[in-house]
């Protein structure tokens, strides 16, 4: 019994030992890479990186950081209302263990692994060529939409799955529809869940490169119209670092790329605080 | 009088028979104690008089549940059932939300907007159900800072903010302590007055201390039904009294 014991307790500490250091690993890595980046970028942070025209001498980052919240907001707009939308019907409206429900499910999981190339291919095929959009902000938006749709879909869903019952319950029990069952109680309460999958798709949507290369262009200037080609910070950076002589300007870039998404993200955070009375998390 | 009356009521969970061919009538004014060992289908009745078995799809159902001698499982309007027939659960069930949105729900969701008749409503409703002075100062607080106790006063508030006729309650103490347990039966012979009452427990004291009748389940079947003061000093059937004397179950 006291062996028992005594092999139990050091079993723990081994596993708490390893935990740590896993932990440990892992926040470090994430300090070291922030870090790295800030340390090589902010030095190179300079006021011509922040005119208004782009041109090869100051390479300006100013026209994508703003095509990079113009693209978040279109796609975020495009995909947000219809994967929620999509993700309430799937999960309060439809019957549980339906058929369909189940091969939805199971395509938006697939979608969700598929590279965000091939997204990029399509997108190309489809609204540059096809539709004839050209390489523009609107193909590059519809793309990224059509790319994030699935997680937003997938987080969505299964933050109101995991609503306990016992709240669509009450609310029926006191004669509210399923309307208002599921937009008053279920929703607020899988608020925290839905916005966690937006930020991630923020990530995807300011990370992504390839697919906008194929759809919204490469051109350093602040678009007129929807239909202009416009190249996002991280397609800036890396049109930089693939140029190979701009590579102060490259980090200077990113971190204006890590400060935007985490203003976003807070933002973002901001807003749902907002929309459940702060009565989650 | 009669406020419910059951009329060969059928159930079946696809093709398992929860409830077999039951009649019973709940008086108006009274409090009616269901007992009987777990799984003999007292909860399925109770969720048959509010429909809350509608969200089971595998559940079907024959026979009447007459409201004041309306068939509520014609033409009446579910959500307007459920607002005359209130339902406490067996574990408190508070929405994320404020102690005051908590209680508003119902009445919103019947239209009532203006501040001043929320505000009076909820007070009622909290004073109804013993929790106003310990929560007046705290309205705007969450519900989920409340104890299990609390939570569950506050839940029967919340079914009596929508000013039901009959109160339904599904072990509505078996989650709580000793002395939350006592408030809540206090209360409830205190509703009867305005309510009728029906009540699951598994605690017999509780159903002697507060019944005016009971029903003894089994199986899927009601046994015997009577006078809780009967049932309970001299039951007709020998398994209600194996049943109320612990031999059993
Ligand atoms: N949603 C359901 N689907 C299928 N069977 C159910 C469902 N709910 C209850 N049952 C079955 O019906 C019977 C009665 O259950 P219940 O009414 O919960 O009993 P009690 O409340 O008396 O313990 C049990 O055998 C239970 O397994
Ligand atoms: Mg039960």
């Amino acid at each position: 019994m006291e062996l028992e014991t005594q092999r139990m307790d050091c079993l723990t500490l081994l596993l708490k030992m390893v935990m740590r250091l896993a932990t440990s690993i892992a926040m470090l890595t994430v300090i070291y890479l922030v870090g790295y980046i800030l340390v090589k970028g902010i030095p190179n942070l300079s006021l011509s990186l922040f005119v208004w025209e782009y041109n090869s001498d100051n390479v300006s980052l100013m026209p994508a950081l703003i095509n990079t919240v113009y693209l978040t907001t279109l796609s975020l707009l495009l995909a947000a209302p219809l994967g929620i939308f999509a993700a309430i019907y799937l999960a309060e409206y439809a019957r549980r263990g339906n058929k369909t429900v189940q091969m939805i499910r199971l395509a938006a999981e697939t979608l969700a692994g598929i590279p965000s190339i091939v997204y990029g291919l399509f997108g190309m095929i489809f609204f540059v060529v096809t539709l004839k959009w050209g390489y523009s902000l609107l193909a590059g938006g519809f793309t990224l939409a059509i790319m994030i749709l699935p997680l937003i879909m997938r987080t969505a869903e299964e933050a109101l799955i995991s609503v306990p019952d016992a709240y669509r319950e009450g609310a029926f029990a006191l004669g509210a529809g399923r309307l208002r069952t599921v937009f008053k109680i279920v929703l607020p309460a899988a608020a925290p869940g839905i916005l966690s999958g937006v930020i991630l798709a923020v990530g995807r949507i300011a990370g992504e490169t390839a697919a906008l290369i194929f759809t919204a262009g490469t051109l350093a200037k602040v678009p007129q119209t929807p239909m202009d080609s416009a190249r996002t910070l991280s397609v800036h950076m890396y049109t930089l670092s693939s140029e190979g002589l701009h590579m102060e300007a490259a980090y200077a870039t990113a971190v204006v790329l890590i400060v935007l998404v985490a203003i976003i993200n807070g933002l973002s955070t901001l807003a749902a605080r907002k929309l459940t009375g702060g009565f989650h998390e | 009088m009669n406020k419910i009356s059951i009329q060969n009521l059928n159930l079946f969970y696809g093709s398992f028979q929860a409830l077999k061919s039951l009649s019973m009538d709940f008086q108006e004014n009274e409090i009616t104690a269901l007992i009987g060992p777990s799984g003999c289908g007292k909860s399925t009745l109770l969720k048959s008089l509010n429909r809350m078995n509608d969200l089971v799809s595998s559940c079907k159902i024959t026979g009447q549940v007459l409201l004041d001698n309306e068939d509520i499982y014609g033409t009446m309007n579910v959500n307007l059932l459920r607002k005359r027939v209130g339902m406490v659960f067996q574990k408190p069930n508070p929405f994320p939300m404020s102690i005051y949105d908590n209680i508003a729900f119902g009445p919103r969701t019947y239209g009532i907007r203006a501040k001043m008749r929320l505000d009076d409503i909820v007070e009622k409703a909290l004073t109804s159900a013993a929790i106003w002075d310990e929560t007046r100062d705290r309205l705007k607080k969450s519900a989920l800072s409340l104890s299990g106790g609390q939570q569950q006063r506050l839940c029967l508030a919340r079914a009596l903010a929508v000013a039901p006729e009959v109160l339904l309650m599904d072990e509505p103490t078996s989650a709580l302590d000793p002395i939350s347990t006592l408030k809540i039966e206090e209360l409830l012979n205190a509703l009867k007055r305005d309510y009728t009452i029906i009540i699951v427990t598994h605690n017999m004291q509780q159903a002697a201390r507060i019944s005016d009748k009971t029903a003894f389940f089994l199986i899927d079947e009601m046994i015997e039904y009577g006078s809780a003061d009967q049932i309970f000093s001299l039951p007709k059937d020998k398994r209600t009294e194996d049943y109320i004397t612990g031999r059993f179950g």
